[in-house]
């Protein structure tokens, strides 16, 4: 493909609204950049630098974009918009009437570009930070010699509300209790990249990861056959291969199942794909018992056939109503007991939750450090605990500056975005820190990066995260890059699907390649 | 496959049929009274007792009139046999087996399900009626058709099979029971007046008129029809041949031995009934055996394969 012939031929009135201007850094310089079309903010573009240009892993996508006509690009996205309706990418919004609105997934054509260099370093990271997390949770369930040692203060596990008691002393397999991890990281305005949280209990999204990726390939197919982008498709083998090696069965061909609460479970959609991906069973609960033998069993039309892993979408709470007393219907009455005498595998294992905490997180640094004897390859996001009295002093003192977020709620409930806040939220703030310090943190507030988005404007900047998963079992694995999630509202730092959240393809691009 | 995946598509098959089933009742029956003269009251109360409503139908209505009956049957939500509520159990027994039947099955019966909610109360006047039967009943059709032509030959297709033919044989029973109630009393000779409208009303019900024209007659009486619906190897509406095709199913099921014998002895049963000469009383008894064998039937199937509860194996295949 010729990317020069294509940018001189295309006349710049073709420009607006939707096309990249034309970004080529040419010999004879008689091609001037023109941001027209694109205000990259004072923040960190994913895609183009502070000073106009594209990023080098993303040159030939901008060369390419810029070939097009806005007529072009419309009918890509039409084309984009209508393989996600026809590959029934949804996701699935219940009505009190019993009918259900399965919105199509919204996606923007535009993907997020990452450089192999860049990923490299960060899968290390991530590995690094993965494996640490689960010698941190097998010592919370043993002998506690982070706590002993004097890293971890006591007060902090009594606290912990995702901490089982009921797990102590068990040894999963490998040692492993996060088998699938999907860790935030967002990227702050100097360029680097933070890790914002870790969800360690039932993280979810990667089944729309693979999804982009297919509609990508048939909206931009010329550049998939130019560009160096990494694959990512074989995560669901590599998914069933993790889950394998925690079956109590060796050398058999275990049964797989994925245990889902049912269609109504907003993420139901990914439960049946990703079972349909490694040809497993999508179960609910009664499908499966525990037997006299301690084994679990699901009901089958052959009679009942042994469950050897089960890849479980339930929380901690409803899988065994034996255990935890939920008056729970989706779970399996039993199944802790199996699981303790390994009779099954648990991804994730039960009680893995507890280093998803916003407090605990805030000592993963020090985690690394106690148990790899390393440092952190990725930085976390500086962390006060109000717990701590100095801490506490000054995030009072500071909470025009700061984001409180309470330590174990998710999806940004109850958080405190303190620039954006009255005198009297931050009033009723200071009195909730006040009565309950261990309930919260805070965190100096993150400029997300952004990437250029398709939007009613024309081509806008549009603020993302990235969400790569991490898969242990006997070995480990991070996926190519992540699920990129974008606010698609102007200005929003909001990435969540449900309010107004979309997501983007995500390329980890090799330069050194071509 | 899993026992719960199974038993929804064995539901989603009879529900569907009996949305079907209703829907054809119901439109003969309309033409039915259209055709009497106004001064026979032969009225909508048998349809009541085909679905063996008669207990909430009388608790709720007065009479079974035109506009009762028809409201009861086409939207009523509390009627767990209404067109409407058949319906919606077969979409919410096929949301849940999504990942095995084929996408456009799920759509379709979506649109069906949506348009009989949309339009079942104007649909119950005598004006809109026959284009919303029709509407149902041909989404019906065409639901059947897509899973014959688009699915996998595998257990979800036999179950869902399986389902579909025990409601219709059921269906076929009732059908032919309450019918011959007001019909058979007067086979003694005593003539009954459009006696042979009434038959054919019961054929076309089935769709099964013309195929009564070719196989058996073209002049309908009462005996040969109840032998066609019966005992017919080959009409698909046939008791007889529904549990053929069960048989068949069941074949290439695992574990169909208890329930493929009952199937057969079924058979059987009604292949060596003798319809000719048989009483109001004689034949009564015979439709009334044949729905308790039918129920058994359907216990037998859910035992073997719904419930799951065959004993447990000991695990002495146990890595140590």
């Amino acid at each position: 493909m010729d990317h020069s012939a294509a940018s001189q031929s295309v006349p710049r009135s073709m420009y607006s609204p939707y096309t990249l201007p034309e970004i080529l850094p040419s010999a004879g310089g008689d091609m001037s950049i023109d941001w027209k079309g694109y205000d990259s903010g004072d923040g960190y573009d994913e895609l183009i630098d502070s000073g106009g240009a594209p990023r080098e892993a993303a040159l030939p996508l901008c060369r390419y974009l810029a070939s097009l006509s806005s007529g072009e690009i419309e009918e890509r996205k039409r084309a984009a918009d209508l393989s996600i309706l026809t590959m029934g990418v949804t996701f699935t919004v219940y009505t009190e009437e019993g009918g259900s609105i399965d919105r199509a997934w919204p996606f923007d054509i535009i993907p997020r570009i990452l450089s192999a260099q860049e990923w490299e370093r960060t899968e290390a990271g991530l590995k690094q930070r993965v494996h640490a997390l689960n010698l941190f949770i097998d010592d919370l369930y043993h002998d506690q010699r982070i706590v002993k040692d004097g890293v971890l203060p006591a007060w902090l596990l009594e606290k912990s509300v995702n901490f089982r008691p009921e797990c102590t002393g068990v040894d999963p397999p490998h040692g492993v209790w996060a088998h699938i991890c999907g860790s935030d990281l967002v990227r702050d305005r100097d360029g680097t990249l933070y890790v914002l949280e870790d969800n360690l209990r039932i993280p979810s999204g990667v089944s729309y990861m693979l999804e982009n990726r297919l509609v990508t390939k048939r909206v931009f197919p010329e550049l998939f056959e130019h560009v160096n982008i990494r694959p990512i498709d074989d995560y669901p083998a590599q998914l069933f291969d993790m889950l394998c090696s925690l079956s109590p069965r060796p050398g058999d061909s275990p049964e797989i199942v994925v245990l889902t609460p049912g269609i109504y479970n907003s993420a139901y959609f990914e439960h049946a794909y990703l079972a349909q991906q490694m040809g497993a069973e999508l179960v609910e609960g009664s499908d499966l018992f525990v037997g006299d033998d301690e084994c679990v069993y699901m009901r089958t039309i052959e009679g009942p056939a042994r469950v050897d892993v089960i890849y479980r979408r339930i929380d901690d709470l409803f899988l065994d109503p034996e255990t935890f007393g939920t008056e729970s219907v989706i779970g399996v009455p039993g199944l802790l007991r199996a699981w303790k005498k390994g009779k099954v595998g648990l991804a994730n294992a039960p009680g893995a939750g507890v280093a998803d905490d916003k407090v605990v997180y805030a000592f993963v640094p020090q985690a690394i450090k106690y148990y790899l004897d390393e440092e952190p390859i990725l930085p976390n996001v500086a962390t006060y605990l109000c717990m701590d009295p100095r801490h506490r002093e000054y995030v009072l003192a500071n909470l025009d500056k700061l984001v409180v977020k309470p330590a174990n709620a998710s999806g940004g409930y109850g958080m405190l975005v303190g620039p954006h806040a009255t005198a009297t939220q931050r009033a009723q703030f200071t009195r909730l820190i006040e009565h309950d310090p261990r309930d919260y943190i805070a965190q100096p507030v993150i400029s997300l990066s952004t990437v250029p988005t398709l939007c009613e404007e024309g081509l806008g900047r549009r603020h993302v995260d990235l969400r790569p998963f991490i898969l242990s079992g006997a070995a480990s694995y991070v996926t190519m890059g992540g699920l990129t999630r974008v606010a698609l509202r102007r200005g929003s730092l909001v990435v969540n699907s449900s309010q107004g959240g979309g997501s983007k393809d995500t390329w980890v691009v090799d330069c050194r390649a071509h | 496959m899993l026992s719960r995946v199974a038993e929804r598509l064995y539901w989603m098959g009879r529900y569907l049929e009996r949305a079907e089933d209703t829907a054809r009742l119901i439109s003969v029956n309309t033409h039915l009274v259209l055709d009497l003269p106004k001064d026979m009251a032969l009225g909508w109360e048998p349809l009541v007792f085909i679905m063996g409503a008669e207990g909430p139908f009388f608790e709720r209505y007065p009479a079974a009139g035109e506009t009762e009956v028809v409201r009861y049957m086409l939207g009523d939500r509390d009627n767990s046999c209404s067109i409407l509520s058949s319906l919606h159990q077969a979409r919410e027994n096929l949301r849940t087996t999504r990942d095995v039947v084929p996408r456009e099955a799920w759509e379709k019966l979506n649109d069906l399900y949506q348009y009989a909610a949309a339009q079942a109360e104007h649909g119950s006047g005598r004006r809109a009626r026959f284009t919303f039967l029709t509407h149902v009943i041909d989404g019906c059709q065409l639901l059947t058709g897509l899973f014959a032509g688009t699915m996998s030959r595998g257990p979800g297709y036999d179950f869902a099979r399986i389902g579909r033919n025990l409601e219709r044989a059921d269906m076929t029973t009732r059908i032919i029971d309450v019918r011959s109630a007001s019909l058979l009393a007067h086979a003694s000779g005593e003539l009954v007046p459009f006696e042979t409208i009434q038959w054919v009303s019961v054929l076309k019900s089935l769709s099964g008129h013309q195929m009564y024209r070719r196989h058996v007659h073209v002049r309908v009486n009462g005996e040969d029809v109840v032998w066609f619906l019966l005992q017919d190897r080959s009409f698909p509406r046939a008791v007889y041949h529904c549990l053929n095709e069960v048989q068949v199913s069941l074949g290439k099921l695992p574990r169909h031995e208890v329930p493929r014998r009952h199937v057969a002895r079924l058979k059987q049963q009604i292949g060596n009934a003798g319809v000719e000469g048989l009483s109001r009383e004689g034949l009564h008894d015979l439709i009334d055996a044949l729905q308790i064998a039918l129920g058994r039937l359907h216990d037998r199937i859910r035992a073997t394969y719904f419930l799951g509860e065959a004993p447990v194996p000991r695990s002495d295949s146990m890595a140590a």
